[in-house]
């Protein structure tokens, strides 16, 4: 059995002076899977990301992303291993505005010299080849503002950002809320074929569940989060 | 550190508007103080310049600087005069090897009248060791001719043969207690100098005897200008006094024990001061008021550079998403800190580079002008050490400056983490 991209064992969060957002017992995702994790706003999902992604740290509990216990690791090896092998999409304005699309696309190379080595020696060829595959091929789209492109494209482009330099993990947040039903599943379309490719597991959440089906997996996270459904029994107590 | 040294420039250019104005101000702000710089080092070369290879210059006792304020520079008076017997012993000292005398206190429409003698322009040196030379005639010969410095004829309109009358005393305007009534003949237009034998215009001693002849009181008798010329040039014209002596000495190591003995002089009170030393001891008295510009133009820096940090804060709130994103794509901490540290230091110094070719364009163009009309000589040349200090420290003090925003930028980030607020 292969090892899991993502293994969350007994995780509790609180924000400062806060309720407690996360109790997750467990929660894993496998190499090659793509997970769709639905969760209504204010459920806790950024947090969750944001804890997998290593920038917040449990109180309580372990992640394992890629074999690394994220609790063990100092701040800098986090975000180094953030930068090395996780891919992350935003639900909008995801692009910095003082860069080309290209310049976009090739950012992740900028931090992290493992990503820039799997990328090729070839990089900005790299970047238009995914942007392609992506479905943007136009070289006058490649050359305007990214203020000026639409949303979907904007999407399509950070996808390929997230995506270049082969990283192991993809976290997509909300990336489709944006998007009209065909670009969303274009987009979701898109994405799930290049992940494919590269091997990536994907983390897709949504608070869609019209969406799980294009997933070999679907979890909701208020099935696995403790803490939600404590709030919800208080909330329906006092009803 | 490449990377995000382009990633800084790419910000940069994003803002092009904001960012242009805030590096003009920096750009004065260096402008400013590198000209208040450029004068003050002008300055002293000028001063500098304007006298060289006289070893001593003797006068009445005054202040050495005020000596060689009215003597060299033709700036204030003297209080007291060096009788001619006085003169006489000094230039037959065995250690001199040559005096000029000059005789101050008239003038001709503004400029000064120094009565000299022709020895003036063969021992009067300035700009180390350049002789004065001739742009058209020669040295006054007759005694009413006059030579005039570049200034004067470029000024007055004066070419050769043109008549002059002198003023007594300092005032601008001819106005009747003059000496009209004894006009001078130009035999001699000066090259220019950029010193103030420029604007002066040079008679014989015996000259200024002449047309001081019916002065002996101190005041016109009115019965002055009815002496005729031919009686007067044959009167004796050696002067009773001189204002101040330029010395040159037979060899230099004995310049202190020569002026020493002229300074202990019996009989009548002397002061011999060496040029350059009053020259640092006028610096000594003139310093205070550069260090008080030099420090006004300083803080005109601060100014800009606070102008550098303003604008970095003001646009930190709405790159807070910009933050977010480049955390997300795998930047650290640091790197955040460094992109707004390398931001600051390209505006201060592109602001230092902007501002040390402004100083320097305006000094090409206006030099010329200045210098005609204030007198104010400016140091040329390609940007020196002076420029690339500032342009250092400038950007020094934009990088330490830029830690500012920097840190809050840092901080900030890992507030947000991955979840972009707006």
């Amino acid at each position: 059995m292969s090892r899991p991209v993502i293994d969350i064992r007994d995780i509790a969060f609180a924000w400062k002076q806060g309720p407690q957002v996360l109790d997750i017992p467990a929660f894993r995702v496998d190499a090659g899977e793509r997970v769709f994790l639905r969760g209504p706003s204010g459920s806790g999902k950024s947090t969750l990301l944001g804890l997998i992604a290593g920038v917040l740290a449990p109180q309580s509990g372990s992640i394992h992303v890629l074999g690394e216990d994220m609790s063990a690791l100092s701040p800098p090896r986090r975000d180094r291993l953030r930068a090395d092998h996780v891919g992350v999409i935003f639900q909008m304005f995801n692009l910095v505005p003082y860069l080309s699309v290209t310049g976009n696309v090739l950012l992740p190379l900028r931090f992290s010299p493992a990503r820039r080595k799997a990328a090729g020696s070839d990089a900005e060829g790299e970047a238009r080849r995914l942007l392609a595959r992506l479905g943007l091929e136009d070289a006058q789209m490649l050359k305007r503002r990214v203020s000026d492109l639409s949303v979907g494209q904007q999407q399509r482009v950070a996808a390929a950002r997230a995506l270049i330099g082969a990283p192991k993990l993809i976290i997509a947040d909300e990336p489709t809320s944006a998007l009209d039903a065909d670009a969303r599943d274009r987009f979701i379309a898109l994405l799930s074929e290049e992940v494919a490719r590269t091997g990536a597991s994907l983390l897709f959440v949504s608070h869609d569940a019209s969406l799980a089906p294009l997933f070999t997996r679907a979890v909701d996270l208020a099935a696995i989060n403790r803490a939600m459904n404590r709030a919800m029994n208080r909330a329906g107590a006092a009803a | 550190m490449s990377a995000l040294f382009s990633l800084a420039w790419a910000s940069l250019l994003n803002r092009k508007g904001s960012v242009i104005l805030t590096i003009v101000a920096v750009a004065l702000s260096v402008a400013l103080f590198l000209g208040v710089e450029k004068a003050r080092s002008g300055a002293r070369e000028g001063f500098g310049n304007t006298i060289s290879g006289t070893d001593l210059i003797v006068g009445a006792p005054t202040g050495s600087v005020n000596l060689l304020l009215y003597s060299v520079f033709r700036m204030g008076g003297a209080t007291a005069e060096v009788s001619w017997p006085t003169y006489q012993k000094i230039a037959a000292r065995e250690d001199v090897a040559w005096t000029v005398p000059i005789a101050l206190g008239d003038s001709h429409r503004g400029y000064r009248v120094m009565g000299t003698s022709p020895d003036y322009f063969e021992h009067y040196k300035f700009g180390g060791g350049q002789q004065l030379s001739f742009a058209q005639g020669k040295p006054f010969d007759d005694l009413f001719d006059a030579v005039i410095g570049s200034e004067v004829a470029r000024e007055l309109g004066y070419t050769l043969d043109t008549s002059v009358t002198l003023s007594h005393g300092l005032g601008a305007a001819d106005l009747g207690s003059g000496h009209e009534n004894r006009p001078f003949r130009i035999t001699g237009i000066l090259k220019p100098t950029g010193t103030p034998v420029d604007r002066t215009v040079h008679v014989s001693l015996e000259a200024i005897t002449a047309i001081h002849v019916g002065w002996e009181s101190g005041a016109k008798n009115p019965l002055a200008d009815t002496i005729p010329e031919e009686m007067i040039r044959s009167f004796d014209l050696t002067p009773k006094t001189v204002t101040a002596i330029f010395v040159g000495l037979e060899r230099k190591g004995t310049i202190l024990t020569t002026r020493r003995a002229i300074n202990t002089n019996r009989g009548e009170p002397l002061m011999a001061i060496i040029p350059g030393e009053a020259l640092a001891e006028l610096w000594n008295v003139t310093s205070v008021a550069e260090r008080a510009l030099l420090a006004v133009s300083a803080f005109v820096i601060a100014v800009g550079l606070v102008s550098i940090l303003t604008s970095i804060l003001t646009s930190l709130n709405e790159r807070r998403r910009e933050m977010s994103i480049l955390r997300a794509t795998g930047a650290r901490p640091h790197h955040i800190f460094l992109l707004l540290v390398f931001e600051a230091g390209l505006v201060g110094f592109l602001g230092a580079v902007l501002g040390i070719v402004l100083i320097h364009g305006l000094i090409a163009v206006l030099a010329p002008l200045l210098q005609a009309q204030y007198g104010v000589a400016f140091s040329m040349g390609a940007p020196g050490l002076v420029d690339l200090a500032v342009l250092g420290a400038v950007t020094a003090a934009s990088l330490v400056i830029g830690a500012i925003p920097a840190l809050t930028a840092m901080r900030r980030s890992l507030a947000d983490g991955l979840s972009v607020r707006l």
